[in-house]
């Protein structure tokens, strides 16, 4: 196939979509297949998918070895979970793992093969400065020194700013909130506190099914970049066959509605469905359809998400891909500031970007 | 079907179009570039390595080239990519050869994590594996271009590949880089020795590539049993010594040199243990090549 076929026509989408189609491929379709995974880091979850395939030796070898790099990724991160719950166990033993920390401490198959990075928690507001405070008695530093830049996640944000253990070299991103304090969105967290499930009694806990899977799209859509993202979409479509049964289902809809994060939901399940062929019942689309977003925005998002997701061609991206990552980029930042802190920031941003940092002074 | 079989013109014309695609040790590598004495240098240092067949697909695909605008002319640069990345800020032109050849190494210990990595020099005799583990400076290129020079079959100047718990190692002769002083060094060598351009003021110093044995390259897919691991450290006047070292010693030394050992988790060690408990292990000190050699020699000698 060419490089420059339709985005969701991409050989890594096929693959995810149908196992079948590694059957079909041409030696050209893997060396894209190839440089799709590495760019995407979605070699080890390819790996899993295409496990009952009988597939080329060289492609084996690629993706057993995405598939070890990623294993490598998760035992750290379940150390990094073993690390954190010592420290804080005294002021919040009951704290919430957020994306791949929860999806491995619960042993989900789609952590397996996936690439780990940051570990992500959530406490309770309340909480969040003993715990700051507790962790950087115990060896995290902030990452972040710049006065400005830690103002703007205190202010804005809905997690602190970044920080890193200084021997393990790991980032530890602590949130109060599943989308930033200035965002849209308007969350009422009270209600996703209260459902969180505790993984063993007294321990760590995750958000409820329904609010994983929600978070999930929400950090997808409105929180930072999505060019780059299609691993987050890859997640939500394993969390939605995974947790599909019809309890589910059928509070899906209105659990999203409820907490103001309909949209996300939808453009979720929409892109689920399209590129990855998510199985999703008739009923959950029609119910999302009360979320669904005016014409014009949808036939934008239609052009620009499956752009940005997929690596559009080698060696360099399409124009169109570029263009439609910033332009997702820049919405990312509207959705999550209003006006007015947007341009300050943005203008600050760039009159940074041309004064010299001090160490170049 | 050999690289050599293709003349420099049609070499030079693939590399400008659809890309030269060869087998390097287990990497099925393609290759574009759109310069002169690249494609002179790798038609010289790469012509006993096979051409992958039309149903092979590449898992590696290279590009060495120039960017546009001012840069193409002035003060030529040239940058290296693997599809979409560029991993390391541009090169003088006059440097493409060894910066591929520096880009492969960095496309091997950054994605072939389906082997066990360890940065180590290692030849083969009378099918048994010499490993040479150490940091860069150590004096193992040196050792390995002499050592393959008297005869032994080259593996790899730079990477021990292990992918099972069974104490092989799995070749990838490539050109050997040497450095500095080594070149003339080894040039001097009797036997019959083909070293490509030197490449003046790379950030390693000069640099010069010894073209690896047509024999080794064609048993590029026979692996060898590890033997002996040798830790060779180089040291200006320093007495020349070979001294045994405990296989606890020589596992914690050879993790140390390995690039993903942590990564591998229980595999790692596995395909490591199997390595040293196949061998004997040493430490050596040289100053002086040939010394170092005849050192070699005596706890290599087949008992």
């Amino acid at each position: 196939m060419s490089a420059r076929a339709a985005p969701d026509d991409a050989v890594l989408l096929q693959l995810l979509r149908s196992p079948a189609a590694a059957r079909e491929l041409s030696p050209r379709d893997w060396e894209d297949v190839f440089w799709q995974a590495r760019s995407t880091r979605l070699g080890g979850r390819l790996r899993r998918h295409l496990r009952d395939e009988n597939l080329p030796p060289v492609v084996q070898r690629r993706l057993l070895a995405a598939f070890t790099e990623a294993e490598y990724q998760r035992r750290q991160m379940l150390w990094e979970i073993d690390r954190l719950r010592r420290v804080i166990a005294a002021v919040a033993p009951d704290f919430i793992l957020l994306k791949g920390g929860a999806y491995a401490a619960i042993g989900l198959e789609i952590a397996l093969g996936r690439p780990a990075g940051d570990l992500d928690v959530m406490v309770p507001f309340e909480k969040i400065a003993a715990i700051e405070r507790a962790v950087l008695a115990n060896g995290w530093e902030h990452v972040i020194i710049d006065e400005y830049d830690q103002r703007y996640y205190r202010s804005w944000m809905h997690e602190l700013p970044p920080l890193c253990h200084r021997d393990r070299e790991t980032e530890l991103d602590l949130h109060h909130a599943i989308a930033p304090r200035t965002s849209r969105l308007r969350l009422d967290m009270g209600p996703i506190f209260k459902a969180a499930l505790p993984i063993e009694p007294g321990g760590p806990r995750t958000l409820a099914p329904i609010d994983m899977v929600l978070h999930c799209v929400v950090h997808l859509f409105h929180d930072g970049e999505i060019a780059g993202s299609l691993r987050d979409l890859v997640d939500f479509d394993g969390l939605l066959r995974h947790f599909g049964g019809n309890e589910f289902w059928s509070n899906l809809v209105p659990r999203a509605l409820a907490l103001g994060l309909g949209r996300p939901l939808f453009y979720g399940l929409r892109y689920a469905k399209r590129l990855l062929a998510t199985p999703i019942p008739e009923a959950v689309t029609r119910a999302c359809e009360a979320a669904r977003p005016s014409p014009p925005t949808l036939a934008l998002m239609d052009f620009a998400v499956p752009r940005a997701l997929v690596p559009a061609a080698s060696p360099w991206a399409s124009a169109g891909a570029r263009i439609s990552a910033f332009g997702l980029y820049v919405r990312s930042h509207w959705l999550r500031m209003s006006m007015l802190p947007l341009l300050a920031h943005l203008a600050r941003k760039s009159v940074r970007r041309w004064k010299p940092r001090p160490s170049e002074a | 079907m050999k690289l050599a079989a293709l003349s420099e013109d049609k070499v030079r014309a693939d590399l400008r179009g659809n890309g030269i695609r060869l087998r390097i040790g287990p990497f099925a590598v393609s290759i574009k570039a759109d310069d002169e004495a690249f494609a002179s240098t790798l038609h010289f240092l790469y012509q006993d390595f096979p051409l992958l067949s039309s149903n092979e697909p590449s898992e590696f695909r290279i590009r060495v080239d120039y960017p546009n605008g001012l840069r193409r002319w002035w003060r030529r640069q040239v940058r290296f990519y693997l599809d979409d990345v560029q991993p390391f800020e541009p090169f003088p032109s006059r440097l493409a050869l060894p910066f591929f050849e520096w880009g492969l190494n960095w496309c091997i210990y950054e994605y072939a994590h389906d082997f066990l990595i360890i940065h180590a020099a290692v030849v083969e005799r009378n099918g048994r594996a010499l490993l040479m583990p150490a940091v860069p400076g150590s004096g193992k290129s040196t050792l390995c271009a002499a050592l393959v020079i008297q005869g032994w079959r080259l593996l790899s100047d730079e990477f021990a590949l292990i992918r099972a718990a069974d104490g092989r190692v799995w070749p990838i002769p490539r050109p050997i880089g040497l450095k500095e002083k080594s070149i003339e060094i080894i040039r001097k060598l009797p036997g019959a020795v083909d070293i490509g351009p030197t490449f003046m003021d790379t950030r390693k110093g000069n640099v010069a590539h010894l073209r690896p044995p047509g024999d080794s390259v064609n048993r590029a897919n026979e692996p060898a049993t590890a033997a002996r691991i040798i830790f060779p450290r180089f040291q200006r006047g320093a007495q020349n010594q070979i001294e045994p070292l405990s296989k606890a010693s020589g596992f914690a030394k050879a993790s140390d040199d390995s690039f993903n050992y942590e990564l591998l988790g229980a595999a790692g060690f596995d395909f490591l243990s199997a390595v040293i408990d196949n061998s004997e292990c040493f430490d050596l000190t040289f100053s002086d090549l040939q010394a170092a050699l005849d050192l070699i020699e005596t706890v290599v000698a087949d008992s």
